[in-house]
């Protein structure tokens, strides 16, 4: 099993959940992020100050698949999740040691 | 006073008071949240502390003795001895009209002092300051007192309200010092859509300010009336194209700016001025304070909210231009005309004496004031207070319980 993980622009929520979905995720779990990468921030103005705000507000999804599915569903996320301009975001993927669906005690493939 | 007059004074009184909580809401929408409750409880302590303060105290040191010519009241209406029995009505109906301004005006000292002032300290200072600085300034513009019988002119305040304000607020924030990490960390507005609905409610509470100031429902609270109108858009109209010109965007907050700089420059002229006199002085107010709030970053004085730059700058800048654009045909009561009306330069010296007294005397009390209340109870929050925020340090409350799991 693995953990697929995507940092992405919070409009494209909706179109990579749709993507995923449809590449065979059964469930995943979305937190809203602050961060920063090689987009940097972006400058706010009050007053004539300009304040640097370095972390930019991002989406992130977990997501635990089998290791076959990763592939395709990588392929779709990332499709998705595209504008071809700075700060779409990353995608990783990390091995899995283990998974209980807490409810029934299944382990493994059968709690994904 | 006819029952027109009554009625649109009482009116304009409660319209000024709506002028507090709009103040609270400009400035706490402005502070960071962590102290949106802090700036909103300084305001509202204002609207508590001076009513009470007024019907004692306040009121006589004000108007008690008024056309003598003085420095301060006598104790004729100490306690409103004097003003009762009063069947017309006219003596509470100028009092009542007079305590909203007394509310108000160091309620706008707040916004300097703003994320690091001990509360403790703000509800001695409020009280103090109403009674050794507020009543005499008042005495000697409003009551007849020395400022007025010098020919000094100040329609709605723009001395004993503005420029008071701006200069007490320079004193106390001289002593209290900058926020810790300021200017180097970024402070900025939490919420402007607070700060956008407090600049509505001033704008509309002015008319009450401005316009109920001629105390009397009559052609001179009508130009006053225009006239506010006309300078609080012309201010936020300028201040905007300054700012899209210099910085490149046209922003909220500096619209919402620049509309409380040309009210602020108006207060002083308004029954005073006509024809398109207001569009000047609004105009000229809304790019002056815009450079006027810069001065903190060279000057090093933490400013949280900009009074000074606004309030001393912009109250200064309506009283010394209403020396140009003074019209005996608009108000009988100005003797000598503008420069600009061909009345020499006699009102603006006067108006020159008043502003540098109105000042003087203001930026004096105040650091006195404030020097005998940080000697005693202290003016500042400790660091840590400030880092966590003064709505939880020092009132025990949270502006926005936005993730609650309850």
């Amino acid at each position: 099993m693995k953990q697929i993980t995507a940092v992405i622009k919070p409009f494209k929520l909706d179109d990579v959940k749709t993507a995923m979905k449809g590449a065979g995720v059964q469930g995943m779990t979305v937190t809203e992020v602050k961060g920063f990468g090689r987009q940097g921030g972006h400058t706010e103005v009050y007053r004539g100050a300009e304040y640097q705000v370095d972390l930019v507000p991002k989406v992130r999804l977990d997501a635990v698949v089998d290791d076959g599915d990763v592939a395709a569903i990588l392929e779709a996320l990332i499709a998705a999740a595209a504008t071809g301009e700075i700060g779409d975001g990353k995608v990783w993927v990390t091995d899995v040691q283990e998974i209980t669906r807490i409810r029934t005690g299944e382990k493994g493939t059968d709690a994904v | 006073m006819d029952s027109g007059a009554i009625a649109w004074v009482l009116v304009s009184s409660a319209l000024v008071l709506f002028m507090t909580p709009g103040l609270a809401l400009f400035y706490g929408g402005m502070t960071r949240s962590k102290n949106v409750l802090n700036m909103l409880n300084m305001n509202l302590y204002c609207m508590a502390v001076i009513p009470v303060l007024w019907v004692v105290l306040g009121y006589t040191l004000a108007f008690g003795g008024s056309g003598d010519g003085g420095w301060i009241g006598n104790l004729d209406f100490v306690g409103l001895k004097d003003v009762f029995p009063d069947p017309t009505g006219e003596t509470i109906v100028f009092s009542v009209f007079q305590l909203t301004f007394a509310v108000i005006t160091p309620a706008l000292i707040s916004g300097a002092v703003a994320d690091r002032l001990k509360f403790s300290a703000w509800a001695v200072f409020v009280p103090v300051w109403a009674l050794l600085v507020y009543s005499p300034i008042a005495h000697w513009v409003f009551a007849g007192g020395w400022l007025a019988d010098l020919g000094a002119l100040d329609f709605a305040g723009g001395a004993v309200v503005h420029m008071n304000a701006g200069a007490a607020a320079l004193a106390v924030i001289l002593l209290l010092g900058k926020r810790h990490g300021w200017p180097n960390t970024p402070m900025p507005p939490h919420n402007l859509t607070m700060t956008m609905l407090g600049t509505g409610i001033l704008f509309f509470g002015w008319f009450g300010f401005n316009a109920g100031s001629a105390l009397a429902a009559d052609g001179i609270a009508a130009v006053a009336f225009l006239n506010t109108f006309v300078a609080a858009a012309a201010g936020g109209l300028v201040w905007t194209a300054v700012e899209w010109f210099k910085d490149g965007h046209p922003t909220t907050l500096g619209v919402c700016s620049g509309i409380v700089a040309g009210l602020v420059a108006i207060t002083p002229c308004a029954g005073f001025v006509g024809g398109l006199a207001p569009l000047a002085i609004g105009a000229g107010a809304g790019m002056l304070c815009f450079f006027a709030i810069q001065m903190k970053y060279r000057f090093g004085y933490d400013d949280s909210l900009d009074v000074v730059g606004v309030h001393l700058v912009g109250g200064l800048f309506g009283s010394l231009v209403l020396g140009l654009f003074a019209d005996s045909a608009v108000n009988p009561l100005v003797v000598d005309e503008g420069l600009f009306l061909g009345g020499g330069v006699t009102l603006l010296i006067d108006q020159a004496i008043a502003a540098a007294a109105t000042i003087g005397f203001a930026f004096v009390v105040t650091m006195l004031i404030a020097k005998a209340i940080d000697a005693t109870i202290g003016l500042r929050v400790s660091e840590s207070e400030e880092q966590q925020g003064l709505d939880l340090t020092l009132h025990a409350e949270a502006g926005y319980n936005l993730a609650d799991h309850s």
